[in-house]
């Protein structure tokens, strides 16, 4: 506060002979109100102060202190190592429980010698992972004491302590060694959680509870962390020492050293689910299925597209094209609509399975066919987006685009919106007529959707994007692990997408916040479909996932004997999806 | 006539009947020229805004700051409107609370200005980088300008990038971005970051215990306070028809959900909407500075 503050790894020239390092921390005062001049030296004295009498091997040396001209600085031991926060931002994936309650117990025993101080306990204030420097025998030191000073009251914006890690009480300037307590609660929660708490409301650790963002860590432990963080003072532990014993009784209790095999989430099997009935194709099944009218209708790589009974499966008729069929069908008036390797898009009658009509383009079909407006509107590896007449059966118009288009289009607000292999997405109007394009770095496989007049879609550049849809600006970009063919599905303020990094992410559409991920055992190119509060999906781990929509629980999964890179339907409390083992699959939802 | 009247009194959904004591008094020209009339659409697009301040009653300075822009180009260029609007409110002692306050509004309009300019030259140029990362980025450019002109003092800041249809909203402190709708309906689109608040939403303490809490002015975050700065941003449709309102605590402190609606939608202009809301704070006691900004898309 009022002062910038370096700290310079230096050499004490008092020791020629040998190497003694040495942290010598500067303050630069630039603040020229003289008043605030003036507590700012005051402050770094008093570190300087405290420091001096303390002996503690978790405290660091202090061997002077001096000021010069706006610079006062402090001369002390040198710590080998590298700070909390440091090593939780480096480590992939999780902290070891083992390592965390180690420092733990550690900074315990430093809280409770500082809070034992005479004549009057000595309260840290900004217990946090920057400040939790770890030697390389993975001890801990207790650094920087630069804000132990009074707490001054109400005014308005009077904010000391680092936000995220102070109790509610310390925002009311009643932080005594309870307020430690809680800090350190929230240190470990960090360490063990990943999730920084600068980033989240205040006191919310409630609302993250530490075993489901990280499920290996001990029950014992979290307890002990929940008491820490209570709310109320009284309700935490009544000093460090009883925090300790809280901490080494919950590592003895689990064992710590095998705490890794112990623990697995309480993942329901696929045991207990069974299939309503199941149809065979001849080929592998990467489409999606549509429902229409008492049938259900999915394409195959066996070139045929099926239509069965929705009660029991049974075939009502098949109609060969002559590619494979991996789009999913549309339908309208009594006809069904489906694109094909063979370059045509069939439009086939619903009762007796014969064409009535088909459209020639000159490249395999891989987008499906959107119905609007009286159009149907696909895309071509001919390089052109598609507008069929549904009266006619002949071409309103062809969009040429950059490269093949198997992005479904979207269609809404005027315009039809579609992506396409080089990177590109267009927006065109109802003539054919480009309104705006955007470039991402790499393919557009996603078919887009949209709402309220935002569009999403995801790229094989690893970045996920939402843009206005009249003007084609990025409102935001959400970063996946890897590149994404998959293509989302939105409602009510969340939008719902897999990657090939194996998640299914939930990301909150005006934030564009992570609101939860799902690891899969494989890549996610399944589009997600939501019914009532339930997420629906598969991977090519060969698993349809059944997830709570709101938190991206696991409430099921079945397994299929190949990957699923098919996308489910949910009609009637029903789920359909295909997989690469031919199966067309019924689960109840 | 009636939907007419109805339309200018933003109540679609009344009966006319509740509106018994309307306002008879024959309409202004801005009245008539604000919206369409008999539905010729107003073209272009575009955005436009009032806005009132006030010191209050009992500050001896104004420590509030407000901005508001708008762009507009009719034509073939056919552009989406773009504005921007932003209320900061200052605190820290030794005055400082004012050079934070408008340190920061300077540097956001500056980075963002500076960023759109092709845009406002040639409105068919896209944005490569996210608006929410610009958004980001500016807020980043405030928290090290505020930390350097004032340090130890701190700014609320509250600012909406409106583009077309859609507005950007970045916010840190507990100044307020509010959507009133035509239809009478009062959103609050911001949370604020006070601990009060947060003891409200843990359900430590009533709304009424937190408007007369002695801490009702402790923030937990704010421009030039912290290390880690993490402004709230969201994209989400501009209120139309309706208006966006910006304010600071000065307004929303004292004044009741159904008085900001009621006096944004009585007045015959954006103007004197804004004068009337900083009136009726400073008539309720004007115990802090008032800013208010009002925005409607139109067209």
């Amino acid at each position: 506060m009022g002062g910038m503050g370096s700290v310079y790894r230096a050499r004490d020239l008092h020791f020629p002979s040998v190497v003694k390092l040495v942290a010598v921390k500067e303050m630069i005062i630039r603040a020229s109100d003289p008043l605030v001049r003036k507590s700012v030296v005051q402050n770094f004295e008093r570190e300087a102060n405290i420091l001096a009498t303390l002996y503690h091997p978790s405290i660091p040396r202090i061997y002077d202190y001096f000021s010069e001209a706006n610079r006062s600085y402090l001369v002390l031991e040198f710590i080998h190592g590298k700070d909390l926060e440091a090593i939780i931002n480096e480590t992939n994936g999780f902290l070891t429980e083992e390592r965390v309650l180690g420092w733990a117990i550690e900074l315990c025993d430093v809280l409770s010698f500082l809070h034992a101080h005479k004549p009057d306990p000595i309260i840290f204030r900004d217990m946090k992972p920057s400040n939790v420097m770890v030697n390389p025998t993975d001890h801990i030191i207790l650094v920087d004491f630069g804000i132990a000073k009074p707490f001054q009251v109400g005014q308005k914006g009077t904010m000391i302590g680092t936000e995220g890690y102070s109790p509610p009480e310390q925002y009311r300037g009643e932080a005594g060694p309870l307020a430690d307590i809680y800090a350190l609660g929230a240190t470990i929660h960090h360490a063990l959680s990943r999730r920084d708490p600068r980033l989240e409301p205040p006191f919310s650790f409630g609302e993250r509870p530490l075993r489901k963002v990280n499920p290996a860590v001990s029950a014992e432990l979290e307890a002990v962390i929940n008491t820490a963080l209570q709310y109320n003072p009284g309700d935490r532990f009544h000093n460090a020492d009883a925090m300790k014993e809280a901490l080494v009784a919950a590592g003895r209790k689990t064992g710590i050293l095998n705490h890794i095999s112990g623990l697995t989430a309480s993942v329901q099997s696929s045991g207990g689910i069974k299939p309503l009935w199941v149809f065979q194709c001849e080929d592998e099944i990467r489409g999606a299925p549509l429902y229409h009218d008492g049938a259900v209708y999915i394409g195959s790589y066996d070139h045929n597209l099926y239509s069965l009974k929705a009660v029991d499966g049974k075939l009502n008729w098949k109609y060969a094209t002559e590619g494979g069929v991996v789009t999913r069908p549309a339908a309208y008036e009594g006809d069904i609509f489906i694109g094909s390797e063979d370059q045509s898009l069939h439009v086939i009658s619903a009762r007796t399975g014969k064409v009535n009509w088909t459209y020639h383009t000159e490249g395999r079909v891989y987008s499906s066919p959107r119905i609007a407006e009286g159009h149907v509107f696909f895309g071509s590896d001919d390089q052109h987006i598609h507008a069929v007449n549904l009266g006619s059966g002949r071409a309103a118009w062809r969009f040429e685009t950059a490269a093949p288009v198997r992005s479904t289009p979207f269609v809404a607000h005027d315009s039809v919106f579609a992506g396409c292999e080089n990177g590109d997405f267009y927006c065109v109007d109802f003539r054919g007529e480009l309104k705006w394009h955007y470039k991402a770095k790499m393919a557009v496989t996603s078919s887009p959707c949209e709402a309220d007049g935002v569009v999403y879609f995801g790229s094989l550049d690893s970045s996920f994007y939402a843009l206005d849809a009249r003007a084609g600006w990025v409102i935001w970009r959400f970063r996946m692990g890897k590149g994404s063919i998959a293509s989302p599905y939105t409602t009510e303020g969340l939008v719902f997408v897999g990657s090939a990094d194996g998640n299914i992410y939930a990301i909150d559409t005006h934030t564009s916040k992570e609101a939860w991920r799902f690891k899969t055992e494989h890549q996610v190119s399944s589009s997600p479909v939501v019914y009532k509060d339930a997420l629906y999906c598969g991977s090519a781990d060969g698993n349809v996932y059944c997830l709570e929509a709101r938190t991206g629980r696991l409430r099921w999964k079945f397994a299929t004997k190949g990957p699923i890179t098919g996308s489910p339907l949910v009609y009637d409390d029903i789920v359909y999806i295909g997989s690469t083992d031919h199966f067309l699959y019924t689960l109840l939802a | 006539m009636k939907s007419f009247f109805d339309r200018l009194h933003g109540k679609k959904t009344k009966p006319l009947t509740a509106k018994a004591n309307v306002n008879t008094v024959p309409l202004s020209a801005e009245q008539i020229g604000i919206d369409s009339v008999h539905g010729s659409r107003l073209e272009p697009q575009q955005l436009i805004s009032g806005c009132a301040q006030s010191i209050g009653k009992q500050r001896d300075h104004n420590e509030d700051c407000l901005f508001a822009f708008s762009f507009t180009m009719g034509g073939e260029a056919n552009s989406a409107p773009l504005g921007l609007f932003i209320v900061a409110d200052g605190m820290g002692g030794h005055q400082y609370g004012e050079v934070a306050s408008s340190a920061a509004i300077r540097t956001i309009a500056n980075y963002l200005l500076k960023r759109f300019h092709a845009y406002l030259i040639n409105p068919s140029e896209g944005m490569e980088e996210p608006l929410q990362e610009i958004m980001r980025s500016a807020f980043t450019d405030a928290q090290r300008a505020v930390t350097q002109a004032a340090p130890g003092s701190g700014t609320t800041l509250t600012a909406a990038l409106v583009l077309g249809k859609q507005m950007t909203i970045a916010h840190v402190g507990d100044s307020r971005a509010y959507a009133l709708r035509a239809d009478g309906r009062v959103e609050v689109l911001t949370r604020d970051h006070s601990l009060v608040k947060r003891l409200e939403e843990l359900g430590q303490i009533s709304s009424e215990e937190a408007a007369a809490h002695p801490q009702r002015n402790v923030l937990y975050r704010a421009i030039g306070q912290g290390e880690v700065l993490e402004p709230d941003i969201f994209t989400t449709p501009f209120p139309q028809p309706g208006y966006l309102l910006l304010c600071s605590d000065g307004l929303w402190s004292v004044l009741s959900d159904d008085n900001l609606c009621d006096l944004v939608t009585s007045a015959p202009t954006l103007h004197s909407a804004c004068q009337n809301l900083v009136n009726a704070a400073n008539d309720a006691g004007g115990p802090d500075n008032i800013s208010a900004v009002l925005v409607q898309l139109i067209g």
